[in-house]
């Protein structure tokens, strides 16, 4: 059974209907990676996969919930969802942004247990962070802010992840590393869904890509495949060129 | 945006959490067994500070009915400033906003205007004080509504709209008790300019009880909803991915510090300032977690008004003033050195992400 549902779905900002009739499903283990031009709708699609406004007509289903109408709580235990830009009104210490990944499993005051540590410290790790923990949130640099903001939503424990442009603002070694470590989540059981301009890192990791153009699913499937088609040039008004390295990895770039 | 001014953020662990508010809790505990014991008297050189035995408490006591005048101030000093500072404290992180606090909402103008409009209509010689306290509180409750109404869109209380419907509201409200006063007696207008000085010499023991249940009941609902505050600091957006109930808990918070505001102000008048500077000023002592800063900010503002109340009746013999201008006289000093304080540990205004 796929675990993120998406059937004949259009979201609306406004009067302007932003995305139109996307229909397709994500199942478990798969890493499925978002490509399309600026304004496309690749943000809107990402915000009502998670609930965060709600499509004008279709139907959304994450592991069965509608993920507008179920409680919050029980959504973020199953999705966790990383916007593009994020504001911390107060420089809580490093750990305790990350901790905050723990709120829809925690009760009372929320002081963190023993599992909500190991949590936060295997999201750190994974995010390569754990030597900021002590540090204030608002003293990291850009790139630091952002892999401390992924391990927070990794830190939720939930099994699907929708994360917006994870990799921006981040050096190439800390870009591939976040794309590697989405794709060992992935190989454990994990659905993730990862809006991307990075085409590079989108085609050595994605498993599936889906192209937006213009509020529509233009294409789906390899991405190698979805890069080379006309779909692709239109949407972009370039053509990407897909090619190997010597050592046989692909890579991808504007022709 | 931010601009608040953060003390170091490690973890909260049980223990310091334990510590840091046993600690406040005992400094305001012995503050409030303190302050009704001091007092001025008069005698043949003059007037003097003097210090009541705890002895005073014992029926038939010499000084029993002396204390029993104070102790009514002090206790609506503390429910007074636990609630102001509570909601201000809760209304700062829920609008994300530093210069947030009890009146950016219009709340205190909209019961001032209700209990100027009392004063003008008799209804103090029909009801008593009581009939202003009641006023006051169906004009907090009324502009609440208000603000409540203009500010939400769809199920959410985005922060801006909330503080623009806040501040129109409290434009028109200041506006119209001008107006009010302008066309009202001598009299009229002095007791009013009283009223709205804020002030505990009138209190009576009866409407510190009545409002400490409706206080007492929201201090605890905010201390719940204090890591929904944490999750909120992140965006409505992020806190709703992280499984807070996003526009219920605005409407709670809101709902919960409008009452906390509309109940201090029916005791005793708008006290400005508390609300403001005591949450700031622990913040930067304790760091931003609302699991800590909620709680000791409720007791800082209870030990900070009872203080500056007693130092009301007792800096000027015969006068007192009013208690409203005594926090703010003397809280700006104390809140700019720790301004300069943080400031020269490079931890500046509006360092956020």
């Amino acid at each position: 059974m796929a675990w993120l549902q998406l059937s004949d779905v259009d979201v609306a900002l406004g009067d302007r209907d932003v995305v139109r009739g996307v229909t397709a499903e994500v199942a478990a283990g798969e890493l499925v990676v978002i490509v399309g031009p600026n304004g496309a709708g690749k943000t809107t699609l990402l915000r009502a996969i998670a609930g965060l406004i709600a499509p004008r007509a279709g139907a959304i289903r994450v592991l069965g919930h509608d993920p507008v109408r179920a409680p919050r709580r029980v959504i973020a235990r199953e999705l966790a969802y990383l916007p593009q830009s994020y504001e911390l009104a107060f420089p809580f210490a490093v750990e305790e942004v990350v901790l905050l990944g723990r709120y829809a499993r925690q009760r009372g005051l929320g002081l963190a247990s023993d599992d909500d540590l190991a949590a936060a410290t295997r999201a750190m790790a994974a995010c390569d962070v754990a030597h900021l923990a002590q540090r204030r949130f608002d003293e990291l640099s850009g790139g630091e802010a952002r892999r401390v903001i992924i391990a927070q939503a990794l830190c939720q424990g939930a099994r699907c992840l929708l994360l917006d442009e994870p990799t921006a603002g981040l050096d190439p070694a800390h870009a591939r590393a976040i794309f590697a470590m989405l794709r060992a989540q992935c190989d454990a059981g994990a659905a993730a869904i990862v809006v991307t301009h990075d085409l590079d890192l989108a085609l050595r990791h994605g498993g599936a890509m889906w192209l937006i153009a213009d509020g529509q699913l233009a294409a789906r499937g390899d991405p190698a495949q979805v890069l080379a088609t006309a779909a692709t040039r239109d949407a972009f008004g370039l053509a990407i060129h897909v090619g190997a390295l010597p050592s046989g990895a692909p890579f991808a770039v504007p022709a | 945006m931010t601009g608040f001014l953060t003390g170091s953020a490690t973890r909260l662990t049980r223990r310091r959490l334990a510590l840091v508010v046993a600690g406040c809790l005992i400094l305001t505990a012995l503050i409030a067994l303190i302050a009704p014991l001091i007092g001025i008297v008069g005698g043949r050189g003059g007037w003097h500070l003097e210090l009541l035995s705890p002895r005073a408490l014992a029926a038939g006591a010499p000084d029993h009915a002396i204390l029993w005048v104070r102790i009514p101030r002090v206790l609506a000093a503390l429910v007074v400033g636990a609630a102001l500072a509570g909601a201000g404290c809760a209304l700062q992180a829920l609008l994300r906003n530093p210069l947030a606090e009890p009146f950016t909402l219009g709340i205190s103008s909209g019961a001032s205007l209700a209990a100027v409009l009392a004063i003008r209509l008799g209804l103090e010689s029909a009801f008593g004080a009581a009939g202003i306290g009641g006023a006051a509180l169906v004009g907090a409750a009324g502009t609440l509504v208000i603000v409540w109404r203009l500010a939400r869109i769809g199920k959410h209380l985005p922060p801006a709209t909330l503080v623009l419907a806040g501040v129109t509201m409290s434009m028109f409200c200041s506006s119209a008790s001008v107006l009010i006063q302008y066309t009202s007696d001598f009299t009229e207008v002095s007791h009013m300019l009283q009223w709205m000085l804020g002030g505990m010499e009138t209190v009576r023991l009866t409407t510190v009880g009545y409002a400490a249940l409706p206080i007492g009941v929201g201090l605890v609902g905010l201390v719940i909803y204090a890591r929904e505050l944490n999750a909120l600091a992140a965006g409505p957006e992020v806190a709703a991915s992280l499984g807070v109930a996003v526009g219920r808990t605005q409407t709670v918070i809101f709902g919960i510090a409008s009452l906390l505001v509309g109940a201090a102000i029916a005791v005793c008048g708008p006290i400005g300032f508390i609300g403001l500077i005591v949450p700031h000023a622990l913040r930067a002592l304790l760091g931003p977690d609302h699991r800590l800063l909620l709680p000791t900010s409720m007791l800082g503002g209870a030990a900070v008004l009872a203080v500056c109340d007693t130092l009301a009746r007792t800096v000027i013999p015969l006068h007192h003033l009013p208690t409203g201008a005594v926090t703010a006289v003397l809280g700006v000093p104390f809140f700019v050195a720790i301004l300069v304080g943080q400031k020269q540990r490079a931890l500046l205004w509006g360092r956020g992400a």
